[in-house]
């Protein structure tokens, strides 16, 4: 019982790590304003694409969705970082997250804002075209709210699965909060640092994890 | 062109690492059939452990899928590799891969399926009841049979996502396919093996989203 | 079968005492009493809210009662040791909205407590769910599923999944409010049918030719207590009770 408070809980290394477990979190923090944003609007064209008229158009925003649900985003983000450099593309960590995660996240998002605009009743379209409004007019005044707010506990729940991706950036030595817990775990041989960025995630998680239930739950019933 | 091909194909390359990338792709697929089996069984479990409303033991439930859904399954796994050796708790790998990844998926199919069961109808409920069906019996014969049907896409998908996180196993040191392949890529100075990672993960695992769109369509109450 | 057949004379099919129930603050029943006697049609009536829906489901313990006893031929319903499923193989209980199982042929929505809760093997459970489908006119239907059922054809069904049991009396709760005006006449057909063949009938519906036709016995309910019984005569041509007369007089136009 002592080994797992000193081993896991150890207020000491907690307290040593903090400062740079924070300057970590910041950095996650940094990886999800720039994520988050790219992969709602690289989702949302993919999607618009998925359902257009156009065939040629249509299959490829659906194979570019399919390609990216199909890899996992660590082997995307080493390929980008690690196996493009033989090509003489070397991106920063940064920028190699950054690209890895929009390709991920918008074929996630694409999927998420396709089912949305599939709910949407063609006659909504049909009503919006009779009172004069054009087909984007009726896109952006009519199906995309009604789609988007369809979706939204799917939306949200894949914000929550993006922010927990941005820990992957670690591995590709990008020092968000794991990077900088695993580093000080490294140097203390103590895993309390992990913990502690665990309880940092789960303060910052938790209560959005719980309104997403509570939210599928009222659309159930 | 040549230099690509050189870069990305590299048949000699190719030649040397891909059985070790075969081997890889053993482990993943022995790690991913073991993780949804045991995942969705053990979320299933306590789904309908739920459903008898014991109070204590709810909650107990949905703090645990809570936790499991909040927290990066990386932070998990790194978590206890390198916690439990200090408490003179020792486990490989492929043990810590396989455990992490079942819990975060059993935490995601208890959330699935619990909400499969709350869309059954209550009058479903209470005609299996009058008829002098147990709740057991009822939960089995006519609540799970259709909360399954409402089920299955999405849990489909999540098992999809969470087997494609075998990856992460490479950073514990797990001879999956990209554990075998960065491993290659760091011998041989080249991006071929890296490649055909991909493209592995791509043959392995483009059937099944394919499989789940079919599924959703499937699936899918017309009219709706 | 039951204790009663050994003595003189055979106990009621279902007696109610001050039976109450309460949701929240709101008392719902107030104190019923209610004896069936065996293949006596009891009818309900009553406006919305007064608590039928809830007296009947109080009889077989779909709603736990706050006070009050039930007893079915004799035999306890409420109290702490009843064998709740095994007394409710003797209640059968039919829905305003069917509540079929949509996943199950029509046969296996009649046969699944056969074979469930009576443990019969599956040829036993399959006769037997014929013969009660074939009793409602539906044996030619039991491999369809719900959803390519009439609404009619679905309540028939669902009859026939209470009646394959073989209970001592059968619960209706609005069993014909959900359907189509044409098809009504359909299952009032095969609950005139039960009738005429002594089953014991509890019955909450709005067809008051029915309950003319076929009713031993009207009750009106009203704000959780019987306020008013008697044969169909006494209450439809001289109703005693002046709420009695005004809930009537809203049915009196539509025949
Ligand atoms: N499960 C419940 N929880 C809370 N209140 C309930 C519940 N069931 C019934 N009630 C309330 O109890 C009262 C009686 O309901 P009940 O369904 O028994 O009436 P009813 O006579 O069957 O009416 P109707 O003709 O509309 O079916 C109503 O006020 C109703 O709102
Ligand atoms: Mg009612």
């Amino acid at each position: 019982m002592e080994a797992i408070v000193t081993q896991f809980f150890n207020i000491e290394i907690m307290v040593k790590a903090l400062p740079l477990v924070l300057q970590g979190f910041g950095i996650t923090l940094l990886i999800c304003v720039v994520v988050i944003p790219l992969g709602l609007v690289g989702g949302l064209l993919a999607a618009l694409a998925s359902v257009s008229q156009n065939r040629a158009l249509r299959w490829s925003a659906i194979a570019f969705v399919d390609l990216f649900r199909a890899v996992p985003p660590l082997v995307l983000l080493i390929f980008i970082y690690a196996g493009l450099p033989f090509a003489g593309l070397s991106l920063s960590p940064f920028a190699a997250v950054a690209i890895g995660f929009f390709l991920n996240n918008s074929a996630y998002f694409a999927e998420i804002f396709r089912a949305g605009l599939l709910s949407v009743h063609k006659g909504q379209t049909e009503a919006a075209r009779s009172t004069g409004l054009t087909q984007t007019q009726a896109l952006i005044h009519v199906v995309l709210p009604q789609a988007t707010r369809n979706v939204l506990p799917d939306l949200m729940s894949n914000v929550v699965e993006v922010i927990k991706l941005t820990s992957l950036a670690s591995v590709v030595s990008l020092g968000e909060m794991l990077h900088a817990a695993g580093l000080v775990r490294s140097l203390t041989y103590n895993a309390s640092p992990l913990v502690l960025a665990a309880v940092i995630y789960l303060v910052m998680l938790w209560p959005v994890v719980r309104l997403i239930s509570r939210f599928e739950r009222r659309i159930a019933s | 062109m040549e230099a690509f091909l050189d870069t990305f194909f590299n048949g000699a390359v190719l030649a040397r690492y891909a059985p070790s990338i075969l081997q890889g792709v053993w482990v993943t697929v022995l790690l991913s059939v073991l993780i949804v089996i045991s995942g969705i069984a053990g979320g299933s479990a306590l789904a309908c452990l739920r459903a008898y409303r014991i109070r204590l033991l709810s909650v107990l439930i949905v703090i645990y899928a809570d936790i499991f859904r909040a927290l990066p399954p990386l932070v998990l796994i790194l978590l206890v590799f390198f916690g439990l050796p200090n408490i003179g708790i020792l486990l490989s790998s492929f043990t810590v891969l396989y455990l992490i990844l079942t819990l975060v998926l059993a935490a995601f199919a208890e959330e699935i399926v619990w909400a499969g069961i709350t869309a059954v109808p209550k009058g479903q409920w209470e005609a299996s009841r009058s008829t002098g069906l147990g709740f057991t019996q009822t939960l089995i014969w006519v609540v799970l049979p259709q909360a399954v049907r409402i089920v299955i896409p999405p849990l489909t998908n999540r098992a999809i996502a969470i087997t494609k996180m075998t990856a992460l196993g490479m950073v514990i040191g797990v001879p999956d396919i990209l554990g075998q392949a960065t491993t290659a890529q760091s011998f041989s100075a080249n991006a071929s093996p890296l490649m055909l990672a991909a493209i592995a993960y791509v043959f392995l695992f483009l059937p099944l989203v394919i499989f789940s769109r079919w599924l959703e369509t499937r699936f899918a109450a017309p009219g709706v | 079968m039951t204790q009663a057949a050994q003595g003189a004379v055979a106990p009621p099919t279902l007696t109610v005492r001050g039976l109450r129930k309460s949701f929240g603050a709101e008392e719902v029943l107030k104190g019923i009493d209610l004896t069936i006697a065996r293949s006596e049609l009891v009818f309900v009536l009553g406006p919305s809210g007064s608590g039928k829906s809830t007296m009947l489901r109080c009889c077989n313990r779909l709603e736990e009662p706050d006070a009050g006893e039930i007893t079915l031929e004799g035999d306890p319903v409420t109290g702490p040791k009843v064998d709740l499923n095994r007394l409710r193989l003797r209640m059968g209980m039919v829905f305003q909205a069917f509540n079929l199982y949509p996943h199950l042929s029509a046969l296996s929505n009649v046969t699944l407590a056969l074979r469930k809760v009576r443990r019969l093997p599956r040829a036993k459970a399959e006769a037997l769910g014929l013969a009660a489908l074939d009793r409602v006119g539906l044996k030619a239907k039991a491999g369809s599923y719900p959803a390519q059922l009439s609404g009619g054809q679905q309540q028939r069904v669902a009859i026939a999944r209470a009646l394959a049991l073989e209970p001592s009396v059968m619960l209706f709760d609005e069993p014909t409010s959900a359907l189509d005006p044409e098809l009504v006449g359909d299952v009032l057909a095969v609950m005139q049918d039960m009738k005429a063949q002594g089953m014991t009938m509890l019955v909450v519906s709005h067809e008051m030719k029915f309950a003319r036709d076929a009713a031993d016995r009207v009750i009106f309910m009203d704000a959780g207590r019987i306020v008013e019984e008697g044969s169909p005569e006494q209450i439809f041509e001289a109703p005693q009770h002046e709420r009695t007369e005004t809930f009537l007089a809203r049915f009196s136009g539509r025949g």
